[in-house]
């Protein structure tokens, strides 16, 4: 085990940025934690979270794939470059780094998304254990233990510093080139942190959301069916807040667009809540609000588990649970489900 | 280093009018050859920069070795954008995505009846003529055929100078109105088929509106036809083609990748949300 | 009046209007899973009311904006509406968006919601509980007890509240409260004090946030076009994302320019805005500018007037006056 004092910790910031461009999460003009680039002085936030998730590093809000050029009825195409540079993710939560194992799933799967597969290749993911989890956190209900936040290196925050240990082999490359910087240590500390983010996760007020009850995809037409989404969605206002705050969520549109020089063709992110996310020429197959949220929380608890070998489709970060405007959220829709299903 | 959202460029070569609101585009790439193998049944995503990205079906047979071909509706701004282009015009392709028509393997030996309502000939035409071309390994094939009018029966001209002198098919066309010029068939298709009667040895490939798909499921039903012999391909708003982008899932499906050729046995067990 | 009383109040008023057919639906305040995820609610009958209805120091959301839909519904609903609702609902009604003679308005009164954004802002997280003490919040968290002034917890939209007293009710249940809030334009005085280029970097900080998530033109009362000109293909500038800082701009500042002069200032926009981007300072540039331009207005006031965009006389200011510029 590596370890570092808290007042050096630029130390290790310094070294690593000197190296390649370093994320760290810091606190913005609003107050809030959001992954930024290290510069010299700039200060690791001390909130549990970023408002944005990780996933914007490896699947970013728009994205160029193409330029085209067209002059009469020739038309030219040139890919986007593809990401080149290693860089580092400091300080990733259990959670967000939980949800890389769930967006690998697809874009990783066959075909490979090479702007994705790219990002994730030149990318070390250093993680942070929670030291204080906050009561929309329900994590464990996915068996992740933010205690031991995985990723490349593990990070925790224990009285007296940082300590590191690495989990791959990128993780140890990592660690091996900040030898100056660090230095070894036993273990105790961090046995003792963990022990304490473990009585404190035991206490989650969420933590015992019915998880069971979801994923067996002979229930899925059941579930689907279910009286509970008309009255559990009648308040969504269609907005994409949880869908982009989502660390797992990862639909998106592609689309063109004219700078007056070419046309450059991106991807951008989407949501299955905007009412135009299905609506083609020939029809909507999903015509109302109930139908776009179903949908959401359906693919979550069923149709995502169900291709995935059970792997849900939610981390429990709880981000939608800090965000959605109207207080919906995957948790009062795990309780109104399984209380119904219980009642019928 | 290629990508997979990342289209290809081709041609369109040849261009002809089949209904007031069809066409069909011939696509090589630009060295002149087929772009791309499929299965019959698969689609491709065709686009014109700054127009945008449309899936459409691949009409031409597998056993074509020289191009692909697209019959498209105008319907939307990328069809009506390709309605109005000239032969030479480039356009980007990507594919071919989508499962296709089992022509290799549950549908190989097997009697096949087509049913075709308006733009729904189209993904068949590809099946028809592959099977066609390899006639010997198939069974008895009847295509029934039905449009608004006779103008909207798309590849009317194949249909006439290929398809009935033939031999090789039973063709059934049938029109929705009474029309001059027009000595076949009056009438819907759900009831054109139950008249038609046909046996219950028949593998059924059905494509057209939902409506036509709604009554005439109905009605093979009551002639005894059971879900797991009767095919269709769903049609529904597809952007990657890859199952990544998350509009066309279902279920633990994406239309894109795992259909979009189904078994109603299979749809029964989705989400009806297509 | 204290808040438990007011509630005790509208349920049981609610509870007797649906009884005896004077409504058929009631919209109000539903309770979750956790004491602050209040979510709009909708109730149909008495047992419903009694199960789920809730009204306390956390229920922010302006349900105005579901009347649209609600008042097109067979039989009357009932809405309870905060003062600074009952703008905005009188701003739909006079845009004929809103049925008036459907819905049956009981306005109840507010002394400025907590805003658990706000605390957690504060450095209170893991909030188990909030209980509402006269002028303090007693807070249980998963660390221990807090306590906070209730000022304290609030929202800039309530510390800085337009009014307490409701614009538009057919009953009304308990006092109007004082009316003791912060200046209101004092943030919007300070940017136009700035040098263009320090503006434009103050906006150009808060808006490279946005994420285009749409909750801000979603939540807004004034924001009621059945398909906007963002979601539209045909407009040209539909996008999911902003593709440049202009776009990101753009979406803002065009939304801004169509609610001149029909926002009511009740600041959903900044409330929803998982960013925390202050965007109804944007809104009220444009209500202080009306107010100097044309003499003091309120949208959602009254249902009558005509609104100082919808109308010219002689003495409107000149352009060239409005911008300074001669």
């Amino acid at each position: 085990m590596k370890m570092i004092q808290k007042a050096e910790l630029f130390r290790l910031f310094d070294a690593v940025s000197a190296n390649e461009k370093l994320y760290i999460p810091a606190d913005n003009t609003a107050g809030k934690a959001e992954y930024s680039v290290y510069k010299d002085g700039m200060q690791l936030s001390s909130q549990l979270n970023t408002v944005r998730s990780a996933k914007d590093f490896f699947f970013p809000q728009t994205e160029n794939m193409a330029d085209f050029q067209v002059s009469g009825k020739n038309i030219s195409v040139e890919i986007a470059p593809r990401m080149d540079e290693d860089f580092t993710i400091f300080g990733v939560r259990a959670c967000d780094a939980k949800s890389f194992a769930v967006l690998d799933n697809v874009f990783l799967g066959d075909p490979v998304d090479t702007f994705y597969q790219q990002r994730r290749l030149h990318a070390t993911v250093v993680t942070m254990a929670c030291g204080r989890p906050e009561e929309t956190c329900f994590c464990t209900v996915f068996g992740i233990d933010p205690a031991n936040p995985m990723g490349d290196v593990s990070c925790w925050e224990t009285a007296e510093g940082y300590c590191f240990a690495a989990n791959t082999e990128k993780g140890e490359k990592w660690l091996a080139k900040l030898d100056g910087v660090l230095f070894e240590t036993d273990e105790s500390t961090v046995i003792a942190t963990k022990e304490k983010i473990h009585a404190i996760t035991e206490r989650l007020p969420l933590g015992n959301l019915p998880i069971e009850k979801f994923g067996n995809g002979d229930e899925m037409m059941e579930y689907f069916g279910r009286p509970e989404w008309k009255e559990l969605s009648r308040a969504c206002l269609g907005c994409g807040t949880c869908t982009f705050v989502c660390p797992t969520c990862q639909c998106f549109d592609i689309r063109d667009f004219d700078t007056g020089h070419g046309v450059k063709r991106t991807r951008c992110w989407d949501s299955c809540m905007y009412s135009d996310f299905t609506a083609m020429s020939a029809g909507q197959p999903r015509p109302t609000q109930v139908e776009r949220f179903r949908q959401r929380f359906m693919h979550k608890l069923f149709y995502y588990p169900m291709k995935n070998e059970g792997l849900f489709g939610c981390v429990g970060c709880g981000r939608c649970l800090q965000k959605c405007p109207v207080s919906l959220n995957i948790a009062k829709v795990m309780n109104a489900l399984s209380k119904g299903k219980e009642e019928n | 280093m290629q990508d997979a959202l990342v289209p290809m460029l081709a041609v369109v070569t040849d261009i002809r009018r089949d209904t007031p609101d069809v066409k069909t585009f011939r696509v090589v790439s630009p060295d002149g050859k087929k772009p791309f193998e499929h299965i019959p049944g698969q689609c491709a995503m065709l686009s014109m920069p700054g127009i945008g990205e449309a899936l459409f079906s691949i009409t031409s047979s597998p056993t074509n070795e020289e191009y692909l071909e697209f019959s498209i509706k105008k319907c939307g701004c990328v069809t009506t954008w390709i309605h109005n282009i000239e032969p030479g015009q480039m356009v980007t392709l990507r594919g071919p995505y989508g499962n296709g028509f089992p022509v290799e393997s549950d549908l190989k030996g097997k009697d096949l009846l087509f049913i075709a309502g308006g733009i729904g000939l189209a993904p068949l035409r590809s099946v028809i003529n592959y099977c066609r071309d390899k006639r010997s390994e198939y069974g008895k094939i009847t295509v029934v055929y039905g449009a608004r009018s006779k103008d909207d029966l798309v590849d009317y001209n194949e249909i006439l100078s290929e398809w009935l002198p033939g031999g090789d098919l039973d063709v059934q066309l049938t029109i929705d109105r009474e029309q001059e010029g027009w000595d076949g068939h009056v009438g819907f298709i759900p009831s054109f088929v139950k008249e038609l009667d046909p046996s219950l040895d028949y593998t059924v490939l059905m494509c057209g509106p939902p409506v036509m798909i709604k009554f005439t499921l109905q009605g093979l039903k009551e002639l005894g036809f059971k879900d797991e012999q009767i095919y269709t391909t769903l049609e529904m708003r597809m952007k990657c083609g890859i199952g990544k982008c998350g509009r066309c899932n279902l279920g633990d499906k994406y239309i894109c990748k795992d259909g979009p050729v189904f078994r109603f046995d299979q749809l029964s067990e989705l989400p009806d949300e297509y | 009046m204290q808040t438990a009383v007011i509630f005790e109040e509208m349920k049981k008023r609610a509870k007797e209007l649906l009884s005896n057919g004077t409504v058929a639906r009631v919209v109000a305040w539903q309770t979750g899973d956790t004491c602050y995820d209040v979510t709009p609610g909708f109730f149909e009958s008495v047992e419903e009311l009694d199960e789920k209805m809730v009204f306390n120091c956390l229920c922010g959301a302006n349900l105005s904006k579901y009347l649209i839909t609600l008042s097109r519904m067979p039989g009357k609903t009932l809405a309870f509406l905060k003062p600074c609702d009952t703008y905005s609902f009188n701003q739909l009604v006079k845009e004929h968006r809103i049925i008036r003679e459907n819905v049956m308005v009981i306005a109840i009164p507010c002394e400025g919601m907590t805003d658990v954004e706000t605390l957690r802002g504060k450095g209170i997280t893991g909030v188990l509980s909030v209980t509402d003490k006269d002028d303090t919040l007693a807070i249980e968290t998963m660390y221990g007890e807090e306590s906070i002034a209730k000022k304290d917890a609030m929202a800039e939209r309530c510390r800085t509240c337009k009014s307490k007293t409701a614009v538009a009710f057919d009953e009304k249940i308990g006092e109007t409260a004082e009316n003791v809030s912060e200046d209101r334009f004092g943030m919007v005085a300070k940017l136009e004090a700035m040098t263009p280029d320090e503006r434009y970097e103050f906006w150009r900080g808060e808006l490279s946030r946005c994420i285009r998530c749409n909750a801000c033109r979603n939540v807004c009362p004034a924001c009621s076009c059945e398909k906007c000109v963002f979601d539209n293909p045909d407009s040209g500038i539909a996008q999911k994302a902003a593709v440049n800082s202009f776009e990101e701009n753009m979406f803002h500042i065009i939304r801004a320019f169509h609610v001149a002069g029909r926002c009511t200032d009740c600041g959903e926009c900044s409330r929803v805005c998982p960013q925390n981007i202050p965007l109804h300072l944007l809104n009220r540039k444009f209500i202080k500018d009306i107010n100097e331009f044309y003499g003091d207005y309120q949208a959602g006031a009254d249902t009558e007037s005509r609104a100082p965009l919808n109308r010219f006389d002689n003495n409107d200011v000149e352009p060239c006056d409005a911008v300074g510029r001669k």
